[in-house]
């Protein structure tokens, strides 16, 4: 059954997003969501921005540095020459 | 001991994510790109310490952040840059959080995702002061838990941890501004 308050969920709210709860605490908090939807909400605009985040901030590498790399490795394979 | 023969096959799959976290590192396409071939010659080099099966993309993550601390931050002098100050929790969502109910049956994600650009995210990121930033790029962009984040900088698990919470909170008010002057809420 619920436990805890929403003070107590939403001062755990990254800690649950992260994964880094245990899994005691993890069912408590979710427990608190399933029957509290103003911090469910609050849980749930959190997560979605995160994912928000990580999609808008991808990069391709450019080919010529892909290039570049592949060369670079290639010469550190014939010609071995360790910088320190 | 890892083979470096298998070292292609097996580091150049993370080279679209090294490339974007060099990019919001160094603020500079030339600089990352010299950022991430230099972190692929290191991390060749030293392949020999890497150890097989365990978490190659935290291993090379590690080389990228030395790499980038030693070459790149010392390279710019930027003025001390300033702390983020206090900022209230759920920044982002106490101001934006209504959109949702003015658009019923869309998520939070969608509206998100319609209401910024790539390069406002991208921007937002790289306002950050350095200490917050590896800690959002590390955490939200390519979801390393706590304990690796702290293993990649070489800090405790409470940095990190405040670090990020500051940070991401940092990195709201950025957006919420942005919104704010773009005109997109009252």
């Amino acid at each position: 059954m619920a436990d805890g308050n929403c003070d107590d969920a939403l001062h755990e709210l990254y800690g649950y997003i992260d994964g880094e709860l245990t899994p005691e605490r993890r069912m408590t908090i979710q427990h608190h969501l399933d029957d509290c939807p103003p911090c469910y909400e609050a849980f749930d605009f959190e997560a979605e921005l995160r994912i928000v985040i990580a999609r808008k901030c991808t990069e391709t590498v450019p080919d010529a540095l892909k290039q570049r790399i592949a060369d670079a490795l290639r010469q550190e394979t014939s010609n071995p020459d360790h910088a320190g | 001991m890892a083979d470096q023969a298998t070292f292609a096959e097996q580091a150049t799959p993370f080279m679209d994510s090294l490339y974007a976290a060099a990019m919001r590192m160094t603020r500079n396409p030339a600089d990352a790109e010299d950022l991430v071939q230099e972190t692929y010659l290191k991390a060749y080099r030293g392949f020999g310490g890497y150890e097989e099966g365990t978490n190659l993309k935290a291993w090379l993550y590690r080389i990228l952040t030395n790499t980038f601390i030693n070459t790149y931050r010392a390279k710019k002098r930027r003025p001390a840059e300033s702390d983020l100050g206090e900022l209230e929790d759920l920044y982002l969502y106490k101001r934006l959080g209504g959109l949702e109910a003015a658009t019923a049956g869309r998520s939070a994600e969608e509206e998100l995702l319609d209401i910024y650009t790539d390069a406002e995210v991208k921007q937002a990121v790289e306002e950050l002061p350095e200490q917050f930033r590896m800690a959002v790029l590390l955490a939200d962009v390519e979801g390393f838990s706590y304990k690796e984040i702290a293993d990649i900088l070489e800090i405790p698990i409470g940095t990190v941890m405040s670090r990020l919470h500051r940070g991401r909170k940092g990195l709201q008010k950025k957006l919420w501004d942005y919104a704010v002057a773009r005109g997109l809420v009252a």
